[in-house]
């Protein structure tokens, strides 16, 4: 019942998010434009065979953002992440050779094992979002470091809310 | 003839108990954050040492500080004792009742060709009488452990428990948030050593065998998580369960024969799994879509305690170890977490959230009664000592990741920080006695 319930919010949700895809398209070509200025600038530079920078290493391309966040307790993805998401699952289907490892992470409020368990969660639900987007089931590994390994070492909502979180990891 | 039999005893238990790994590691340091009123005073007198140089060990002062630690006994410092005798026709009793204490310990540390003989005796101050006298013969490197062992026999003499001064726990240390290690220490934080690092990737949930030789654990090693159980003494490592998905939370049952993990039945999907150590074969014992973890076993190996949110918050749950529905055992809050059942199997120790804080609690079994014991916030990881008596937990105190102990009636409070900043320490786990009772 509970899992009927989650994948109907996740289809809903892919609903959504492909009705929003078309606003989203222009990132693509924007970013592959980006090296074009920096070729012609560089005279040094070999010839024509202008290098293509991915949009992986751009730094003004969504698929820059990497991490999203959630709340205490919570594994459902906030609206605020769905562009992100949306942008790293159109590039992997774009690109399906190309592999990613979501990491779940937790705030340091629950038991340790609990919160591997927790993690988990996190990062199973960006991987259900990412399947929902047409990504391969092969494409997608995932982990869970629950509390470990914080973002940010501290003991205060600050460095709680940086903490749960789940990392897109491009493996490369 | 008790006597006799109790030196042969001791030596041989002496004998078989060293780590034979070299150089300590970084030393926790222990602090009685809060002690209790109705300890009974207790005198050990520094003893005479018979011999050339100076014993590797205080003997006198680790076994004052083992009483006190217990929380059953507070040793008078040495400042205030108006005598130091080391031999029983030397003892004046009036110089002890005016001091209103009610047993005395004294001894000699003699050294024997290459190692030493301690001999003590025990007094009860209001009677005169001794009550215990035993000799044991140890080496230099053993003294310490021989000191504990003292301690041990002293505790069970005078409060009729099991003393577990002699064994040892197993930690988690954190060196600049990144370098990870598994290390092994006294009770008391002395001679730690590490069993295993990981320059990056973390180690979580050590547990020990029930004959202390072995511990399981989880290491991210290579980017996943995969339960390892490791000889202490051998070094010897081997790997269990590398599956997709999680692989954590593993725990001996109390025969040794089987090992408890929590495994992903499907992606998402943490229930209790309980692996024969023989064959590496499992037994799937929880079947709910919900999170299934940290498991632990009851004291007779027929059941298991496990933290699901099947019910839609993490509550402590029980089932046979032969799998079955599992029956919920805890409704007080909103979250309950990582039970450990306590060694005469007749309460919880687990983690209790409140408003967001972690505190360790105890449940008696048989009322159904929640019991607070600690007030830090951020207390995790419970572990009874194996006589029952303490339970050391995971805390932060100061930003920093230490180690607390607190007694099971929640009177005394002790903390095990290590000095060097930057080290963080989590994950304690309290390992067995590693001799036969008494």
């Amino acid at each position: 019942m509970k899992m009927l319930r989650f994948g109907l919010l996740v289809l809903v949700v892919a609903l959504f998010t492909a009705g929003c895809a078309r606003n989203v398209k222009p990132v693509a070509p924007a970013a592959s434009t980006a090296p074009a200025p920096a070729a012609a600038t560089t005279q040094a530079a070999p010839p024509p065979t202008a290098p293509q920078v991915s949009p992986l290493d751009d730094p003004n391309s969504p698929l820059a953002n990497r991490t999203v966040y959630f709340d205490f307790d919570k594994s459902d993805i906030k609206p605020e992440f769905l562009d992100t998401l949306t942008a790293h699952a159109k590039y992997l289907v774009a690109n399906p050779t190309q592999k990613i490892r979501i990491e779940g992470y937790t705030d340091e409020r629950g038991t340790v094992e609990y919160n591997i368990a927790l993690g988990d969660r996190r990062a199973q639900a960006v991987r259900r979002f990412m399947l929902f987007q047409g990504v391969s089931a092969d494409q997608i590994t995932t982990v869970s470091y629950g509390e470990s390994l914080p973002a940010d070492p501290g003991h205060d909502e600050t460095a709680w809310a940086k903490n749960r979180r789940a990392i897109i990891v491009y493996i490369r | 003839m008790t006597m006799l039999r109790n030196s042969v005893f001791l030596t041989i238990a002496v004998v078989l108990l060293l780590l034979p790994i070299a150089g300590p590691h970084a030393t926790l340091e222990i602090e009685i954050t809060s002690g209790v009123n109705t300890a009974s005073p207790i005198a050990v007198v520094p003893f005479r040492y018979d011999g050339v140089g100076q014993p590797t060990t205080d003997v006198a002062d680790v076994i004052g500080s083992d009483l006190t630690r217990s929380g059953r006994f507070k040793a008078l410092g040495v400042k205030d004792m108006l005598e130091k005798p080391t031999e029983a026709s030397a003892v004046n009793f009036n110089n002890w009742q005016v001091l209103k204490i009610n047993d005395l310990v004294i001894g000699r540390v003699k050294q024997v060709g290459g190692g030493y003989s301690v001999e003590y005796q025990v007094f009860n101050v209001y009677t005169h009488q001794q009550i215990m006298g035993y000799s044991v013969a140890t080496s230099a490197a053993r003294l310490r452990y021989t000191a504990h062992f003292i301690s041990d026999t002293i505790y069970q003499k005078l409060t009729g428990q099991r003393g577990a001064f002699t064994t040892r726990i197993a930690y988690v240390e954190i060196s600049g948030h990144e370098h990870y290690a598994l290390i092994v220490a006294d009770s008391d934080g002395y001679n730690a050593q590490p069993v295993f690092e990981s320059a990056t990737q973390p180690i979580l949930s050590p547990a020990w065998s029930p004959d202390g030789h072995q511990i399981a654990y989880v290491s991210f090693e290579n980017t996943m998580p995969a339960v390892y159980l490791q000889d202490i003494y051998s070094g010897k490592r081997e790997l269990l369960s590398r599956r997709e998905g999680i692989n954590g939370a593993p725990v001996f049952s109390p025969d040794g024969k089987s090992l408890a993990m929590t495994l992903s039945s499907s992606p998402g999907n943490p229930d209790i799994y309980v692996m024969d150590l023989a064959t590496k074969q499992l037994r799937r014992i929880t079947t709910s879509d919900a999170i299934d973890t940290e498991p632990t076993w009851s004291p007779d190996g027929q059941s298991l305690y496990f933290t699901s949110d099947r019910g839609g918050t993490p509550q402590i749950y029980k089932v046979s170890a032969k799998g079955g529905e599992p029956q919920r055992v805890t409704f007080d809050g909103s979250y309950n977490a990582d039970a450990q059942v306590s060694p005469d199997g007749r309460s919880l120790a687990m983690v209790h959230r409140d408003s967001g804080n972690l505190y360790v609690s105890v449940m008696d079994l048989a009322s159904g009664t929640l019991t607070t014991l600690t007030n830090g916030g951020l207390d995790k990881s419970p572990s009874f000592a194996p006589n029952g008596s303490m339970i050391i937990y995971a805390a932060t105190y100061h930003d920093q990741g230490v180690l607390e102990e607190v007694s099971v009636d929640g009177q005394v409070h002790e903390r095990l920080s290590e000095r060097q900043n930057g080290v963080d320490v989590h994950a304690p786990v309290w390992g067995p006695f590693l001799t036969s009772g008494q």
